[in-house]
């Protein structure tokens, strides 16, 4: 075991690295690039035998990478926002495949207007795919996860390809401390890809993802695929714990950090959430009873241990860092659906949305989600969904319209 | 907890600074944080990169709101708009200027409460270095960091870039160290903030409103006009009128910023409140009537921009 300083990519990279990866199909993306050009230097000099392949697009890379999961390789893809849109309809396609890979996705969010800077919309945007969703917190989760990614897909009970998320910025291009196992370490936790009947060969014809042109045969083969999903929770909590054993430190499906005498409990996914521990620590300082539950899992979504964790609070706070325009934060309406209908369902259930195209969210309206849930916790009145959006922002945002509407005879070309 | 950011342009080794920096303080058993902060990458546009360093593990991400010591290493920047340099700075916070004028000339005219330091330029060719030598400099204000640390932070994040770059820019960042090492732990750690007495967000209730205003839109032409791109230029491009042929068309179609206009007699003009000193001109100019000149060596020689 090795501790380096490395970035969210580079974790990425030596994760895909770690995992022997055998296939690597390409196309570049910010804020994506950097895996693909760590890995590409390794093969250039010789320190990861893998075969890479640039191509041209992503939709292109996708169907590359999901042709090579069914001869049986260890397959690792990366994109972010818009090119894992452009890559939508082969998520959905190679899921049906029932084959493993692992796809990486740097969140960014989406166009229009464009950024850089990240939110959850690109990869909640495939939440319903059939790839099952890893987001990650930390520099460390990244290269563990994608180590645990490729255990979950290659798994007998689950064989669905893993979709392993960090955040933009927050993780992509920040280091931090991540301990590198060595390769016989990694091994044996991860071992050969021993692909069984995965098995595709030029002189053994198949045919993938066949047509089936009623819906009976449809449902059948699109529900086993869900349920297929829904074995990943315990094979998840499985790995997490023998991973454990391996390295010193577990993954849980859900992540509780002092939830389990609080009141009020924030739930958020990705990075960010290490910004609502650092709330939470300082609003325990003075006494409240507040707690994070951050899940790991979004698909398969860890609905019993959500329900356990979440069971008679009294208030919830959901920060969703995406938004579903006409309906609001995503996250909200899933923890709704899990929380309807329980017994000891919090009464209360705040939307928050906050950190779209990668606006910060700071201590200060931490601690303010806080106030605003006990509030309602003591009136026993829901308050509406908040944008977390200052009068401060609207003032500098207006001086931008004023440009941007502005009359001007100028028409350019020079001063 | 240190919260520390470095403000540069792009292409002044802020990045590399930050990252000296934080491996600095990780080799001195510290938890640590670092990252740049850019949008799309531009060469001479602001940019900033911020470490974090705690003894502690680290909770707290993304850019740094209260900043314990800033590194400036272009003196040009404060006054640049949208630079972020002031951004948070309070009685605690230390800055570190590179450049040539009195630590109380910067003190007055930016109205610091904090410490103020000022790092001359230390050798012929430091601009390359510059980065090297903010996180030197940076280093001596921080009473954890000694000078073997600073070395062999430098030696890590250098060596990958190029083994024949480590030798001048140890010796760049060493030099500045040594100039700011009798200030030694003037820097101290930052708390964390108040969960009792804090400023509440003003968050307001956004109205919905017309398209024509809630739509990303710009409405007229040449906004990008009114941004002064010029400003990012660290190097100038200079015409000579004896050897520019008047080809009327290969500079002004090649600058990517339609920043040469040619008049009606097929002289080039270069705008040089948008020429961003890219460069294109001067590679594609078949006569080669165009030099580079260091945008301040032009100022100096009172070169009009």
């Amino acid at each position: 075991m090795n501790r380096k300083l490395l970035t969210g990519n580079g974790a990425a990279a030596w994760g895909a690295r770690l995992a022997r990866i055998d296939y690597l199909p390409a196309f570049p993306i910010t804020p994506q690039t950097e895996i693909i050009e760590t890995l590409s230097n390794w093969i250039e000099g010789q320190e990861l035998e893998c075969r890479m392949v640039t191509l041209e697009s992503e939709h292109s890379m996708l169907t590359a990478a999901g042709a090579a999961a069914v001869t049986g390789v260890r397959v690792f893809t990366a994109t972010s926002s818009q090119g894992l849109l452009y890559a939508a309809e082969m998520l959905y396609t190679v899921a049906g495949w029932r084959v493993p890979l692992v796809l990486v996705n740097v969140s960014r969010g989406l166009s229009s207007p464009i950024t850089l800077e990240p939110d959850h919309n690109d990869v909640l945007a495939m939440r319903d795919c059939g790839f099952l969703q890893l987001h990650c917190a930390t520099c460390q989760e990244v290269l563990d996860n994608l180590l645990i990614a490729y255990r979950l897909a290659e798994h007998p009970r689950v064989r669905l390809p893993v979709l392993v998320n960090l955040d933009g910025f927050y993780l992509s291009f920040t280091r931090e401390p991540v301990q590198i196992p060595s390769q016989r370490e990694v091994d044996r936790f991860l071992p050969p890809f021993e692909a069984g009947s995965i098995s595709f060969r030029g002189g053994e014809p198949l045919s993938e993802g066949v047509t089936v042109l009623e819906g009976s045969a449809y449902s059948y083969f699109r529900y086993q695929a869900h349920l297929a999903s829904l074995e990943g929770i315990a094979v998840y909590e499985e790995l997490g714990q023998e991973f454990a054993k391996l390295f010193g430190w577990d993954y849980s499906a859900l992540e509780c950090y002092c939830s389990e005498d609080a009141e009020i409990v924030l739930v958020m996914i990705g990075s960010f959430a290490t910004k609502a521990k650092e709330a939470v620590d300082r609003l325990r300082e003075t006494g409240r009873k507040i707690g994070l539950v951050r899940p790991r899992l979004v698909r398969p979504f860890p609905v019993a241990a959500l329900r356990q964790a979440l069971a008679g609070k009294k208030g919830v706070a959901v920060i969703d860092q995406n938004l579903s325009p006409g309906k609001g934060g995503i996250l909200h309406g899933e923890l709704a659906s899990v929380l309807y209908g329980t017994p000891e369902a919090p009464a209360v259930l705040a939307s928050f949305v906050g950190g779209l195209g990668g606006r910060d969210i700071s201590s200060e309206e931490f601690f303010e989600i806080h106030k605003v849930v006990q509030r309602a916790v003591a009136t026993g009145i829901t308050p509406e969904p908040q944008l977390l959006y200052t009068e401060e922002e609207l003032r500098s945002l207006r001086k931008m319209q004023s440009v941007a509407r502005a009359v001007r005879s100028n028409q350019g070309g020079g001063a | 907890m240190y919260r520390i950011r470095f403000h540069g342009r792009g292409g002044q080794g802020m990045k590399t600074a930050g990252r000296i920096l934080g491996t600095a303080f990780f080799l001195a058993g510290f938890e640590v944080q670092d990252a740049p902060r850019y949008g799309a990458e531009r060469r001479g546009a602001p940019i900033f990169a911020y470490v974090r360093a705690s003894r502690n593990p680290i909770f707290e991400r993304g850019i740094i709101s209260r900043p314990d010591l800033i590194i400036v290493a272009d003196d040009h920047l404060p006054a640049m708009p949208g630079s972020g340099v002031l951004a948070g700075a309070g009685e605690q916070t230390v800055f570190l200027i590179y450049s040539n004028e009195e630590a109380s000339l910067w003190q007055e005219r930016l109205n610091l409460q904090g410490s103020v330091f000022t790092l001359p330029p230390l050798a012929e060719n430091e601009l390359r270095f510059r980065g090297a030598a903010c996180a030197g400099g940076a280093a001596a204000l921080l009473a954890e960091l000694d000078v073997e640390l600073l070395a062999e932070a430098v030696r890590e994040e250098i060596d990958p870039l190029g083994s024949e770059l480590v030798a001048d820019n140890l010796e760049v960042a060493l030099a500045a160290y040594a100039a700011l090492a009798v200030n030694r732990g003037t820097v101290h750690e930052g708390g964390p903030v108040s969960a009792i007495d804090y400023a509440s967000p003003d968050w307001l209730k956004l109205p919905c409103e017309e398209t024509l205003l809630s739509a990303p839109a710009i409405h007229a032409p040449a906004t990008s006009e009114m941004s002064q791109t010029g400003l990012w230029r660290s190097e100038r491009p200079l015409i000579d009128e004896s050897r520019c042929k008047r080809c009327w068309w290969i500079c002004s179609t090649f600058c990517p910023d339609g920043a040469i206009q040619v008049d009606e007699e097929r002289r080039p003009h270069i705008d040089y409140g948008h020429c961003k000193g890219c460069m294109v001109c001067l590679n594609q100019c078949p006569t080669h009537a165009i030099t580079a000149v260091p945008e301040e060596e032009a100022a100096a020689q009172g070169e009009k921009p």
